[in-house]
């Protein structure tokens, strides 16, 4: 039994005679609470409600704080940028200045907004000039007739998607206009959609919310991952309406690998870069005027078109240096043919290099693909299981989770490729790739039994479950293993200030690329 | 509708007066409008020679920025300055989203572009310009231009 060295607990047992038992606090505290992996992070997921909750309570107490109705303090606090600290610092200091650059300078007080007939008014947008038209300016005077302000409100919520700051129609003029004089302008569904972008502008302002970025999902989630150790910490986040994605980028789950070099990879597989490398793999270049020659035939005395320079495409050496050697070349030893093949060599092993990741990599998400299809069909296996061996439905349900669970690990293996490419070799790759194996192995076991037809299904189910789980865990496995070398190890701030070197350290591992 | 009300009455305008060095080209429609700039004070960049610009206006006008390039023909160069394209497209933020405002109109854009002619001194382009002529296939509304430049 450990001690207990919390005051309250001692104060707890003078006060009360606990009985041996009731001690074992600690024991229980850790069979309620899993064990959180390494590769896991904190995350709060908030629907539309709790959004606007968070906001109006932070209104509120800034109110009291400065003394302005909730209206101008919601202005003040979009204004910047939700930063409550910050404006109640710069409120405190210079009030009017923080005012007028939300524009809510002078008179936030009085004048209640309200249209009016001005007698000679003509308006500046329309050009207007009817005595009976009524009017609208707010406090900076900047007077406009209904129809104009409202056709420009509109324009700026509907078609430009803005809320928060929308700025007077007057040249120059910063005034935001507020919400009061919204509510008397605007009709009531263009309203909705103004609350709704409101509330947009807030997610969007604070670091730590971020919207889920599946189609017509409404969730936003809270995680405190700051971005500098987005080097370190793979954020993958599971929002309400069970899609997984990164907090870090918005990408779908790309566990194990970092942002950094995700967007490098994915950078890569879609620019050009691959294509010169194949280039250099099977063309040579003019060793004069470097044009780009493949060679589909004939013997080694190559004569440039171009520049009409004669060299040898085996040492691509100067023809005449061959002297009557013709159409032999044994001149292993020439410089100048020596560096264009170790070139070339280098770029055929670069790119066979690339291939062997991208394939891989690409063969995950196709098998991915694949995968899904067959569950759908699994479905209808699961249908028929249920008609044909009188099976219940929570018994066929082993086929749902095992789909999952593949679709899972394909998703962790297509991205170990990718985070694989850009790891210098050393032990601890070589751990990884083992990790990698054990995984890749499960899955594609698990995959092939769900080819199996439909009457062997029923007697594969003990061995399907297990199958399931072996890849559950290895999954968790392989990630908690690299989460765990990715956050230990030196400080984020090395790999930073080491930008220029080629093998840089994040946490554990060491990669062969320079990264941000 | 809400164009071609307030367009009707700028046209009005522009027959009756206007500024010195502009010209009303053509308007025969609430679409498309053509104006010749000429820079009236003597920077050399600019001397002798007439600018064509082309409005086009959207049924939004002026809520929404007209789009305004400068066109090119025999007669009509595109002026050199460090914020036209070749092609003519213009980069200033009166013409943007953000820097638009309804009280302005044709006759001030175009007043406005005499005045960013008349103080410039470089006859250059925009860097980069090679590159966006050749790739830009966006209408001018749409670019989404980065406004740093407060001198010219």
């Amino acid at each position: 039994m450990l001690p207990l060295f919390h005051p309250l607990m001692q104060r707890l047992d003078s006060d009360f005679d606990i009985d041996q038992d009731d001690v074992g606090f600690e024991s229980q505290d850790k069979d309620i609470i899993p064990a959180k992996h390494a590769y896991e992070v904190d995350f709060t997921v908030y629907s539309p409600e709790e959004i606007q909750g968070h906001q109006d309570k932070q209104i509120a107490e800034v109110s009291n704080i400065l003394g302005q109705p909730p209206e101008a303090t919601a202005i003040l606090l979009r204004h910047a940028r939700w930063n409550k600290e910050r404006l109640i610092d710069q409120y405190m200091e210079k009030t009017d200045e923080v005012l007028e650059r939300a524009g809510l300078g002078d008179t936030a007080d009085a004048h209640p907004p309200r249209l009016e007939r001005i007698p000679g008014f003509v308006c500046d947008i329309c050009c207007e000039d009817d005595a009976d038209l009524d009017t609208f300016a707010m406090i900076c005077g900047h007077r406009f007739c209904v129809d104009c302000y409202k056709q420009y409100l509109q324009t700026k919520i509907k078609n430009e998607g803005e809320a928060a700051r929308i700025r007077c129609p007057g040249d120059g003029c910063n005034r935001i206009v507020d919400s009061k004089s919204l509510d008397l302008l605007v009709s009531a569904n263009l309203k909705d959609r103004y609350q709704e972008l409101l509330t947009r502008t807030y997610v969007d302002d604070k670091d730590h919310l971020r919207w889920c970025p599946a189609p017509n999902c409404v969730y936003a989630v809270d995680c405190r991952i700051k971005d500098k150790d987005l080097m370190r910490i793979v954020p993958t986040v599971h929002c309400e309406c069970s899609h997984f994605f990164c907090f870090g980028c918005s990408l779908n789950d790309h566990q194990p690998a970092p942002c950094s070099l995700v967007k490098k990879w994915l950078k890569k597989c879609e620019d050009d870069s691959e294509t010169a490398n194949w280039i250099s793999a099977n063309t040579k270049e003019c060793p004069k005027c470097h044009s780009t020659i493949e060679k589909n035939g004939g013997c080694n005395h190559m004569t440039c078109r171009k520049c009409r320079n004669e060299f040898c495409w085996m040492c691509m050496g100067v023809w005449s240096e061959h002297g009557t050697s013709w159409y032999n070349c044994n001149r292993f030893e020439e410089k100048s043919g020596h560096e264009a093949r170790d070139a070339q060599a280098r770029s055929r092993q670069s790119l066979e290099r690339y291939l062997h990741y991208y394939n891989r990599y690409a063969n995950h998400e196709q098998s991915a693909k694949l995968d899904k299809d067959i569950f759908l069909k699994t479905e209808k296996k699961m249908t028929q299981l249920q008609n044909t061996t009188g099976m219940s439905w929570i018994e066929v349900q082993f086929l749902d989770s095992a789909s999952q669970a593949l679709q899972q690990c394909r998703q962790t293996l297509k991205w170990t490729y990718a985070f694989a490419y850009y790891l210098a070799r050393n032990n601890l790759t070589e751990i990884f790739e083992d990790n990698q194996k054990d995984l890749e192995m499960a899955v594609e076991n698990l995959s092939e039994m769900f080819e199996k037809p439909i009457d062997q299904l029923q007697g594969l189910k003990v061995e399907m479950m297990d199958k399931t789980a072996y890849c559950t865990k290895r999954r968790i496995i392989l990630l908690d293993d690299t989460a765990q070398n990715l956050k230990e190890g030196k400080s984020l701030v090395r790999s930073l200030v080491l930008v220029t070197c080629t093998n840089q350290p994040l946490g554990q591992w060491k990669f062969n690329v320079t990264l941000p | 509708m809400f164009a071609s009300k307030r367009l009707g009455k700028e046209l009005q305008k522009l027959h009756d007066h206007v500024p010195p060095g502009i010209k009303l080209i053509k308007a025969d429609d609430f679409q498309e409008w053509l104006m010749d700039i000429q820079v009236i004070d003597a920077n050399p960049l600019y001397q002798g020679e007439t600018y064509r610009l082309k409005f086009m206006f959207s049924g939004n006008y002026p809520i929404e920025a007209p789009e305004v390039v400068f066109v090119k023909d025999d007669a009509h160069p595109i002026p050199w300055h460090p914020h036209v394209y070749s092609n003519g497209i213009i980069c200033l933020d009166l013409l943007d989203r953000q820097g638009w405002s309804p009280v302005h109109n044709v006759e001030s854009v175009c007043v406005s572009l005499q005045s960013m002619l008349t103080s410039n001194t470089k006859k250059e382009r925009p860097p980069g310009d090679d590159n966006f002529v050749r790739y830009n296939t966006q209408r001018p509304r749409d670019i989404n231009f980065v406004f740093h430049d407060n001198q010219v």
